[in-house]
């Protein structure tokens, strides 16, 4: 796979190495010319010196033939705009986008650029996954597939606490995907029993958080 | 009609006075507060007492737009020092707030062709100079002493 990386930055530089590693072809672009020259003395030719947001820097970087352009540089204007014109007018396929400042994110979604990674938004949830307020945790919302995936800690006399899957009385458009107990894991059957103090994972549409969310923890409030 | 001017430098600023005295509602957003020094610059009175609104503020913070009053805006002009921060307001103007009429001022003349292609309107300062001078390279531009 041949992957154009803008930005060497700290996670510039990291994933180049690490594509590079699993025999990946790529180009890295850095704006920066005391980074180029730091990173140039390992990476060499594989690093090129310039602004990654001018189109003539792009094509020298051989960006009409990228199957994967990555845009982490430290301005989400600037990602933005590689990203777009990676996508529009390169015709690249996989663009990967580095949002620097979570506020910027619907940005990124208004102009159609995904997936969009906001570190801070990545740090954010797995404090929330330590730390859950009203014990639920959104682990992954997939907004084009209008599915989510969240995970629940059963309250003591929940509803479903003490019922088999089958008889918690999920609405239909909902599925419990893993129970996690006593720290392991497993599949649920029908017949499994959940219990008090059990996390559980599952999978549902859009919209209908609050009717799960109250068989597990008795309340509809919604994180 | 209502102009929302984002970046005040000699640009933004000059856009901004001419369109006040032109009678229209004038409102400036730039990052900078010291910013408004050039629209003050050779007036008698201050910008806000001749009627121009300013707010500090990033010009992609949403709130700084809504404060600059975005949503009633007729026509949005993007004039900051970046060319991508221009591009990228400038499409937050017209698709997230269907703003009538929005102008971006884009230096980098590749830019500013692939972007008008998709049906910007960008105005590139360096390819207008670019013509110009070749313009009165090839004599076509009389010279008429000293330029201001």
């Amino acid at each position: 796979m041949y992957v154009v990386i803008v930005g060497a930055g700290k996670v510039g530089w990291n994933l180049a190495r690490e594509l590079i590693q699993k025999n990946h072809e790529v180009t890295l672009v850095e704006s920066d010319s005391q980074r180029y020259a730091v990173v140039e003395e390992e990476l060499e030719h594989r690093v090129q010196y310039g602004d990654g947001t001018e189109l003539w820097v792009l094509e020298r970087a051989g960006i009409e033939r990228a199957d994967l352009v990555i845009a982490v540089t430290g301005d989400d204007e600037d990602n933005i705009l590689i990203s777009q014109v990676a996508r529009e007018k390169y015709g690249v396929d996989r663009i990967v986008a580095r949002c620097n400042n979570p506020r910027n994110l619907q940005h990124f979604e208004l102009l159609g650029i995904k997936p969009a990674v906001s570190a801070t938004d990545l740090i954010l949830r797995l404090i929330e996954h330590e730390v859950p307020k009203y014990g639920l945790v959104h682990l992954l919302d997939l907004p084009q597939e209008r599915l989510e995936i969240i995970e629940l800690e059963v309250s003591q006399g929940a509803p479903g606490a003490g019922k088999k899957v089958r008889e918690l009385g999920l609405p239909d458009g909902s599925l419990v995907i893993s129970i996690l107990r006593d720290g392991a894991g497993f599949v649920p059957a029908g017949e499994s029993v959940v219990q008090a103090g059990d996390e559980v994972l599952v999978v549902l549409d859009v919209g209908l958080e609050a009717r799960v969310t109250e068989r597990f923890t008795g309340h509809s409030e919604a994180a | 009609m209502f102009v929302l001017i984002v970046g005040s430098g000699r640009v933004g600023s000059a856009i901004a006075k001419q369109m006040l005295a032109e009678g229209h509602e004038v409102s400036v957003l730039d990052e900078d507060p010291e910013a408004i020094a050039l629209l003050n610059r050779d007036q008698t009175e201050t910008w806000e007492e001749i009627g121009g609104r300013f707010t500090v503020g990033t010009a992609l913070e949403i709130d700084a737009l809504l404060e600059a009053g975005i949503e009633q805006a007729d026509a949005f002009v993007a004039s900051t020092d970046g060319d991508n921060t221009n591009l990228v307001i400038a499409q937050i103007a017209r698709r997230r707030f269907n703003v009538e009429r929005v102008v971006v001022r884009v230096l980098d003349p590749y830019r500013a062709k692939w972007y008008a292609e998709q049906g910007l309107q960008t105005v590139c300062p360096t390819q207008t100079a670019i013509e110009l001078l070749e313009a009165a390279v090839r004599g076509q531009i009389k010279f008429e002493g000293v330029a201001g």
